[in-house]
Formats: structure tokens, sequence, C-alpha cells
């Protein structure tokens, strides 16, 4: 099983989700930030040209008076210079007393006003343009008696809409700069909040494959129930590769201990018996147990492999070594056989592996080739550093691949094909191929030009 | 060769031991760690078998419990796990090699052989045949000052020979001795290597003599 094909079906992202909601949180802020500024300018630049309004009806009430039976009203010169000169506002007034007109501009409305003595405001077109009007009465003693003198004083409106229009500016400016900083603040807390979950993927991801302890680290509360349930997967994990090591050592047990009573017992009869018929019968009795606890050993061998590929743990190995500790091992089964083998070293190679694996696929080439090399031929393992990549052969004066299953050795591989069908040889080779490639390295299986066999390991050094 | 075979399982002991008597080989067995103990703490093996999985206990205690107290009785481990872990621990515990249950005998025999070759070879395994020296050990025959080194096949050939001088071994005998079970042999084979002996002894008083209808027989003049 590679990693690879762990694929999961991923829907949504945490982080993504919780920075769009913090992100449209914060546009709406921004919008809303936006109009009450603007609001709250427009109602302060209100306030201001209101007060220079009433300030300006209120000095030229102030300036009238009763004389001679008639009303003098001087217009004092601030009352209008301290409206007109601000920008090039346009400035109206009127003065009435009672339904008199007195002075100004005669079509100027009147704001009214809610009280008598209170001043009233009123914004409306005249002439064109807005102005906005104040409007104050106030009892005026005559020779006629009480008379109510009321004064007009109105604006244009431009320049209040030129502040907030500039205010409206700068509040969009306000506002960009507030929703940077929330973008900013957002991310910040969209990361911190996926912090833990990252830390725990991260340190669940980093174990080895046989780390299959519970996750120690602290995690938030909420995360709790999906780390509780994990630990115990892996506790059961555990426990599953326990028993299929148990499973694969009981299995070899059982099945090699009453095949050495029949095969013991067959060695004593062969030694011993009289007639040549027994003699024969025996002997291939004992080669069909032979043949027997060679599938039964691959096949315990090819579970024993798949099992410690799933849980791969490498460490560096000297090819070298490999090769002259597990030659040394077959050398007493080459001397059965009259048959040489050496080992051709070049200059140290050190590779990254599972050296159980490695010793296991070497011995299977080895026994291959001690099982098909006639009497006397010669076994050469040779080690090399080619470029980059560590090369161990190994080549036998035997017959050699029958070329037909060479080719369907080949197909098997290509296809992937499972250890049922290649029992024999080929399961030997299965396996070789097996923990070649999980070492991301090759097998390549040829006929050597003297015509044996020629089986090609190939490695990435380290 | 005495040997001692640590075997929790009877049948397969008893075929063991039956097995290696064959071969002339002086077996004790011990059913248990305990067993095993009392045997070697009373007699000198030069070969030990232990099984792994034993009822009173793993064979790997035994293992590195002989080590520690300096037993230099060398042991191959006979084991029916077929994990190398297995096996590559057992060596690393001062196993001297080990075996895959069932048991070929002839690699057995390789292997002590093997085993014993590593371990140092002692004077007395030097047979003296006439002018021929024969060192089992080394695989060689010395006549006078001349060595010549036999190759495998043929010094277990010679080795049956020189055991019994005199003895008539028959050629199926012999091709029992020579080949392992998978090899499909004549039994004209074995002149082959008789032939090659006889070359080695040419001009010694150690000659193998063919009895006709019978087979062969070693034979000093």
């Amino acid at each position: 099983m590679s990693r690879a094909s762990l694929s999961v079906t991923t829907q949504g992202s945490i982080r993504r989700r919780l920075l769009f909601a913090l992100l449209a949180g914060a546009a709406v802020l921004t919008v809303a930030v936006y109009f009450m500024v603007l609001s709250v300018a427009r109602q302060v630049a209100q306030e201001s040209q209101d007060n220079v309004l009433s300030a300006s009806v209120i000095s030229i009430l102030d300036s009238a008076r009763f004389a001679g039976g008639e009303v003098i009203v001087d217009l004092p010169y601030s009352a209008l210079s301290m409206l007109g000169n601000v920008s090039d506002e346009r400035v109206f007034y009127t003065i009435r007393m009672g339904d008199e007109f007195l002075s100004g501009y005669p079509d100027l409305p009147e704001a009214a006003s809610s009280l008598v003595g209170a001043i009233g405001f009123h914004s409306q077109p005249f002439l064109g343009e807005d102005v906005r009007i104040a409007t104050l009465g106030r009892p005026i003693s005559t020779d006629t008696g009480q008379e109510l003198l009321r004064v007009s004083v109105a604006q244009t409106l431009s320049g209040q809409q030129q502040i907030i229009a500039r205010i409206s500016r700068t509040s969009v400016a306000i506002g960009a700069g507030l929703f940077v900083l929330l973008v900013l603040l957002a991310s910040l807390i969209a990361r911190s909040t996926i912090q833990p979950l990252d830390r725990l993927a991260a340190s669940v991801s980093r174990r080895g494959p046989e780390d299959l302890r519970p996750v120690a680290a602290p995690v938030p509360s909420e995360m709790e129930p999906l780390v509780v349930s994990l630990n115990s997967l892996m506790g059961r994990l555990q426990m599953s590769l326990v028993r299929s090591e148990d499973f694969i050592a009981e299995a070899a047990h059982r099945l090699r201990t009453p095949l050495a009573i029949v095969r013991t017992k067959a060695e004593i009869i062969a030694r011993t018996a009289q007639d040549k018929a027994t003699t024969t019968g025996v002997q291939e009795m004992i080669h069909a147990i032979d043949e027997s606890s060679r599938t039964a050993g691959q096949l315990l061998d090819h579970a024993m492999v798949t099992f410690r590929l799933d849980n791969l743990s490498k460490e560096p190995i000297d090819l070298n070594a490999l090769a002259t500790a597990t030659t040394d091992r077959v050398r007493p089964l080459t001397d059965l056989k009259d048959i040489e083998i050496s080992v051709s070293l070049g200059t140290p190679v050190l590779i990254e592996g599972d050296v159980i694996l490695l010793q296991n696929a070497l011995s299977n080439l080895l026994d291959n080739a001690i099982k098909y090399a006639p009497s006397e031929a010669r076994i050469d393992i040779e080690v090399i550093k080619a470029g980059d990549q560590a090369v161990l052969t190994v080549t036998d004066t035997g017959p050699g691949f029958p070329r037909e299953e060479l080719e369907t050795l080949a197909d098997r591989f290509a296809r992937g094909s499972n250890a049922t069908q290649v029992v024999g040889s080929g399961l030997g080779l299965t396996i070789v191929k097996e923990v070649m490639e999980a070492h991301g390295g090759a097998m390549t299986i040829s006929n050597s030009e003297r015509g044996g066999a020629c089986v090609r390991l190939s490695f990435p050094s380290s | 060769m005495r040997f001692l075979l640590i075997e929790d399982n009877a049948k397969l002991a008893d075929a063991v031991v039956d097995r290696l008597r064959l071969d002339g080989h002086v077996v004790d067995h011990a059913a248990d760690l305990e067993t095993a103990w009392h045997f070697t703490s009373t007699t000198s093996y030069d070969l030990i078998l232990l099984d792994i999985m034993l009822p009173d206990g793993d064979g790997r205690t035994f293992l590195s419990r002989s080590r520690e107290q300096k037993s230099n009785a060398p042991i191959i481990v006979l084991t029916a796990r077929s994990e190398v872990s297995d096996r590559v621990g057992v060596l690393d515990l001062g196993a001297d090699d080990y075996m895959v249950k069932p048991i070929d005998f002839s690699e057995l025999e390789a292997r002590c052989r093997a085993v014993l070759r590593r371990r140092g070879g002692e004077s007395s395994n030097v047979l003296m045949l006439g002018a021929v020296a024969f060192d089992s050990l080394a695989g060689t025959l010395r006549i006078g000052t001349t060595e010549t080194q036999l190759r495998p096949r043929e010094l277990r050939l010679f080795e049956v020979f020189a055991k019994a001088p005199g003895q008539i071994f028959s050629k199926t005998a012999l091709v029992d001795r020579l080949f392992s079970y998978d090899e499909d042999v004549s039994e004209n084979a074995i002149e082959v290597y008789v032939g090659r002996l006889r070359r080695h002894l040419a001009g010694t008083d150690v000659g193998i003599i063919t009895v006709r209808g019978l087979g062969y027989k070693l034979e000093v003049t």
C-alpha cells in the first residue's frame, strides 16, 4: 500500500471558511464605518453652518431698534461677512416685521420655528441653489405697540457640500485602511485558530510508520474527541499488527514442525531401506517435502515482507557488508553442490533500507541461483557504484531463465500480479521485486552472455 | 561427534536423534531448558542444536546465558520461524548459525563443518592413512610436503571412505551422501568423483578400490 493511494475526499477548508467569514464581517464593518463617518460629518458641518447662521441672525436682530417712528436696522458688516468670506458662498437675508417686508430679498422664504424665541432652520432650493435658511423673530416695541421683527439669513450649501465631499474622500481612505487592517487581523486569527490542527497533523504525519503510540501533545478541547478516536484506532492497529506477526510465526511453526518430522523419518528410511524401490520412492517423497516447505517458506516470507513493507523503517546499510554476510550464510549450501560463489566488492556503497527485507531479497536470489544452477557452477555477486546508483548483480553459470519464462516473468511483474500466481521461483522474484520497489530501486532479470541467469538490483545510493 | 539436541517436540526429537546416530554421532536429547542446563553442566558437546520455542522458556535465553558463561560449544539454532529478523537476532545473541525446519541433514552436516572450521580446527581432525594426512576440517590431503585442497564434494566422499577403511560402500549409498535429494543424478556420477580422488591419491599407498558389483572401498597398502 503506497502513500499516494491514501487519498481523502476533502470538502472545503476550515481556514478558508473562517477567513471568508472574517472578511465578510470586515467588509460590512468598513461600509458601516464609512456611512457613520459621513453622517456625523454631515451633521457637524450642518451644525457649524447653523451656528454661524444663528450668530448672524442674532447680530442683525441685536442691531435693530425703533427710533423716530421707524425700525432702523444697521446691518452689521460682520453679520454677513462671517458668512460670505468663508468661501464663495452666496448669502441672502430678509427682514420682515409682521406682514410687512422691510429689507433684503423679498422672495426668500422663512424657516418656521417650532417655538417663539427659538431659532428655526430649513433647507430648500432658492434661486437655483440649495440654501440653508435660519429665521428668528424678536418682539420689538414700536409706537403702535409690540411688533414681531423677523430676520432670516440664508447661505448656499456648496461650501458645506465641498466639506462633506472632502470628508467623504477621507472616510473612504479610512475605510480602506481599516479594511486592510481587518484583513490582516482576519488572516492572523484564521492561522492561530487552525494552528492546533496543523500541529496535530504534523505530529501524526511526522512519526515513523512503526510509531503507533497515542498522541500525547495537548490539543484544544474541541479536538479531544478526534484525538481520542485517533488514539484508539492506533491502539487497535498496533494490536492487529502484533497479531498478524504472531500469526505468521505461529503458521510457520505449525507448518514446519510436521514437515520436519516427516522429512527426518523419510531420510532415515532412505538411508536404511534395503530395496531400491523403497529408496527411490522415499527420495521422491523427500523431494516433494522440500518443494512444499520451500513454497511454505516463500509464502511466509512474502507475508513477512508485505507486513514489513507496510511498516518500512529505513537505516543506512552498507551494501558490501550485506552481500558478504548473505553470501557467507549460503556458502555451506554451495559447498554441497560444489558451486563456487564469489563476491566482488567495489567502494563502500551506502543505501537506505530495511536490512531484514534486503537480506531476505538477496537470500531469495541466491536460493534460486543455487537451486537452478548445476553442480560446479559459478555464482558471482558484484557490488558496484554506477553514477548515483548502487548496483548489485547476481550472475550464475546455470541454464538461465527459459526464454518464455523470462518474458512471462517480466510480464507478470509488470502486471503486478499477486503471489498465488507465481509460486516457485516466481514468488521468490516477486518478493525481491516488492522489496526493491519499496526501496525506490528496481530489479531487472536477464540472461548473461554466458547463458546463465542474471538479476540486477539497482538502488538509489544515499 | 557428540551432539546435544534441545527440542520439545518428542516425535521430531526422536527422528533427529535416530537420523544423527545413522551417521555415527552420539546424541543427547533435552526436551526443555532445565534438562539442557543439566546436560551442559556435566558433559562437553561438539555441537548443540537448539530449538527456539521451548516449554520452560525461550531458546534465546539459553543462547545468551551460555555465552555469558563462556561456554564455547558451537550452537546451531533450529527455527520454525521464517522471520529473518528472528534468525538475525539469534546470530547477534551468539549462535554460530541457524537452520530453518525441516532440517536437511546434508545441509546440517555442511553447516556443522563450516561452524567447526570457523571455530578453528584442532589437530585431532587430522587423520593419518598410510602416508596421507587427511584434515577433514580444512579439506586437505597432505602427501609428503605437497598439500592438495579438496573440493567440497571430494572432501565428503573421501571422508566417508576414510572413516571406515576397508568397508565397502555401494554407489547408491554414496549418492545419498553426496547429493541432495532435489538433485537428479545417476549413480555413474560417483565414478567422476572417485576418479578425481584417485588422481589426488596417485602414487601413494592409499587407494580407492572398485569391488565389482558391490561398490568401492578405501585400502591402505
